[in-house]
């Protein structure tokens, strides 16, 4: 490329590499997250505007609120009945899409007992705002 | 030249008129509009998240109509329309050939912007500005959302005809001694954004027909009641609109490759490398797309492509920020508006870009995702780098447009409230992203952190309306009364203004002008 730019170069391979690491770090972390434990207990979360509907593995059923158990894994099924939602409990960085027509899971294992928010991160109309519930962690 | 108010022009005159310097001007009024109507809206939604409970708007859907317009207004109608603005008074001049390769076209372009404005301001459409489907399919009320899916369909069109008028002008009506390597690097931004607008818009197109129909009930290809995926959607949007985000940002790159070697009085520091970037940038843009769809339930193999190919957009960003660096480096700089904006834009982009490579980075992604995260991080990009470009560039065109100076000090403190209010706001809302809040939502729940940070986001956001209105009263008062400029050198930087600043208009400009 024409007159000296060494500096350049220097500082693009300095970019690239911190980007290489950035890369792989992040490869690793979601490979290591995505791996759900054999023992996890399925939950199916029914988004739909604009309130949330949980079934546990031994069929009860919880409108708005879900009531969990501390240092278990639980893998939820997450599918919407209406328009696209998402289902996000920010205390635990669990996140994912409610999307019609399909079935999209996530997992997490509680490791504090409370009382936390679940909300709707996917914009889905009129009382989006408003599309929350409520998680209890009951003591181990 | 153009709007010089002692001697005007019949207005009909620049409204029919097929010179690439009166349609750019009317890009530029037109964006400037639009601009303070976008803006009126985020003032109107920033007042309504000042505290929990309604504060302004009565009701979630207005609220909902008010983010899809603020969005779809600042996008496409001020955005757009501002880099075509430049393009159009500065690219024939730059390739030195007499108009654009198509003047009616080229005002054809900018006519049909206006009745698309219309659609989109008077539907007032509630889906954001990503028509997501099933929502927009089953959900969005009528007629608003067709009337934004019309006016988007328009605004298309004449997006992908601006680009081939820009193509055709810069490689077929270039000066034949001007080689393709010579062509200054604003020149070559727009070549690149034309490219990336004529191969991109094309699948939002189809995507936009897609939904029409889907509302329509003929057709169900994003519902799935009927077997459609919603999916297949974001795939089209995405692809249209990720390298979108580079068709904003390219130019306003150029812009400060404009400003920055002249308020530093030293050349640019690298042509090629700038020229190299923009097309490697122009290239990568198609490769990233669905880093917007990482928790719609992708595998893992996906969501490694498509970080891959985002980070591949880091480098080729970051070779320009080092050519600003470098060109600066040991120059004689002059902190003008024009520079101010132009610096501070770069400190922003670098920020901007910072905060891109957390949303891409897979698991970190899972945390920022549709939170105000994920706003703040934008805005940097569209009002802190993009918005920041073209204002300093407004202003350092201002004598060429006006032959008249704006008022300096002004200028400074539009600058400086700027900065501050774009810091407080956006830096902000990347915090409380963090804290776990949602986008577009109208009301928030008592935490007392949300509420905290929504109240600094509302006052930055007010500072820059301050700085907002300073600028408008300062173009306005300036183009009538402002102190008549030399023409050579306005702003004392010891070189020429510009290429051929006398060019004359040759539909309306008297000789001996």
């Amino acid at each position: 490329m024409g007159h000296s730019n060494w500096p350049e170069w220097i500082y693009v391979a300095v970019v690239i590499a911190l980007l290489v690491y950035v890369g792989a770090e992040a490869w690793n972390i979601e490979n290591i997250i995505e791996h759900v434990p054999e023992d996890a207990e399925i939950i199916k979360v029914t988004a739909q505007q604009w309130f949330w509907t949980f079934e546990h593995e031994d069929g009860t059923k919880e409108i708005g609120e879900l009531h969990l158990k501390k240092d278990h894994a639980y893998k939820f099924e997450i599918h919407s009945k209406d328009v696209n939602h998402n289902f996000n409990i920010p205390e635990f960085v669990v996140l994912m899409d409610a999307v019609p027509g399909r079935i999209n899971t996530v997992w997490f294992s509680p490791n504090e007992s409370g009382e936390f928010d679940i909300q709707c991160r996917e914009y889905c109309g009129l009382i989006h705002y408003n599309m929350r519930a409520k998680l209890f962690v009951e003591g181990s | 030249m153009v709007l010089t108010l002692a001697k005007p022009r019949p207005i009909w005159q620049i409204m029919f008129s097929t010179h690439h310097t009166d349609v750019g001007l009317l890009y530029l009024i037109f964006s400037i509009m639009a601009m303070f109507i976008g803006g009126a809206m985020a003032i109107a939604i920033r007042v309504e998240l000042f505290a929990p409970g309604a504060q302004l708007i009565a009701d979630s859907m207005t609220y909902n109509r008010l983010f899809t317009s603020h969005g779809t207004t600042m996008i496409f109608l001020f955005l757009l329309p501002s880099a075509s603005a430049v393009g159009n008074y500065l690219v024939p001049i730059m390739v030195r050939y007499k108009d654009m390769a198509y003047p009616k076209l080229n005002a054809i372009a900018f006519w049909m912007i206006p009745p698309a404005a219309a659609l989109i301001w008077l539907g007032m459409a509630d889906f954001g500005w990503y028509a997501n489907p099933p929502y927009s399919v089953i959900s969005a009320p009528a007629p608003a959302a067709e009337m934004w899916i019309f006016g988007l369909k328009i605004l298309g069109v004449s997006s992908v005809l601006g680009g081939i008028n820009f193509i055709v002008t810069i490689l077929k009506c270039k000066h034949p001694d001007m080689s393709l390597g010579k062509v200054p690097l604003l020149a070559w931004s727009f070549l690149a954004t034309s490219v990336i607008v004529v191969m991109a818009i094309p699948t939002f197109a189809a995507a936009l027909i897609m939904l029409l129909t889907d509302r329509l009930g003929v057709s169900g290809f994003f519902n799935p009641l009927v077997g459609g995926d919603p999916i297949a959607y974001q795939h089209l949007f995405w692809f249209t609109f990720h390298p979108e985000v580079y068709v904003l940002v390219i130019p306003a790159i150029g812009m400060m490759y404009e400003i920055i070697p002249r308020f530093s009085r030293r050349p640019i520091f690298s042509h090629s490398s700038g020229v190299f970037a923009f097309v490697l940038l122009a290239i990568v843009s198609f490769a990233s797309w669905a880093h917007h769809m990482f928790a719609t339930g992708m595998s893992f193999t996906e969501k490694t492509v498509f970080m891959v190919g985002t980070l591949a957009a880091v480098p080729a960003s970051a070779m320009h920020v080092f050519n600003f660096l470098a060109t600066m480096w040991n120059g004689r700089i002059k902190f003008a508006t024009p520079m101010m904006f132009a610096v501070g834009g770069i400190a922003l982009f670098f920020s901007a870009g910072a905060g891109g490579v957390v949303n891409t980075a897979m698991p970190l992604d899972f945390i920022t995702h549709d939170s105000y995260w994920v706003v703040g991080h934008f805005h940097l990009f569209v009002f802190g780098t993009i918005a920041f470009g073209t204002i300093g560039f407004f202003y350092y065109l201002f004598p060429y447009v006006t032959r008249r100076m704006y008022n300096e000090k002004l200028g400074v403190v539009h600058f400086i409230l700027s900065m501050v209010g774009a810091s407080l706001t956006f830096f902000t809302q990347h915090l409380l992203g963090l804290y776990g809040m949602p986008r577009r939502i109208f009301d928030y729940p008592e935490i007392p952190e949300w509420i905290a940070m929504n109240q600094i986001i509302s006052v930055g956001a007010m500072i820059i309306l301050v700085g907002m209105v300073i600028f408008l009263a300062n173009l306005i008062y300036s183009t009538a009364r402002g102190k008549p400029a030399n023409m050579e050198d306005p702003f004392g930087l010891g070189g020429k203004y510009y290429y051929p600043y006398s060019q004359l208009n040759p539909h309306h400009d008297k000789a001996g002008y």
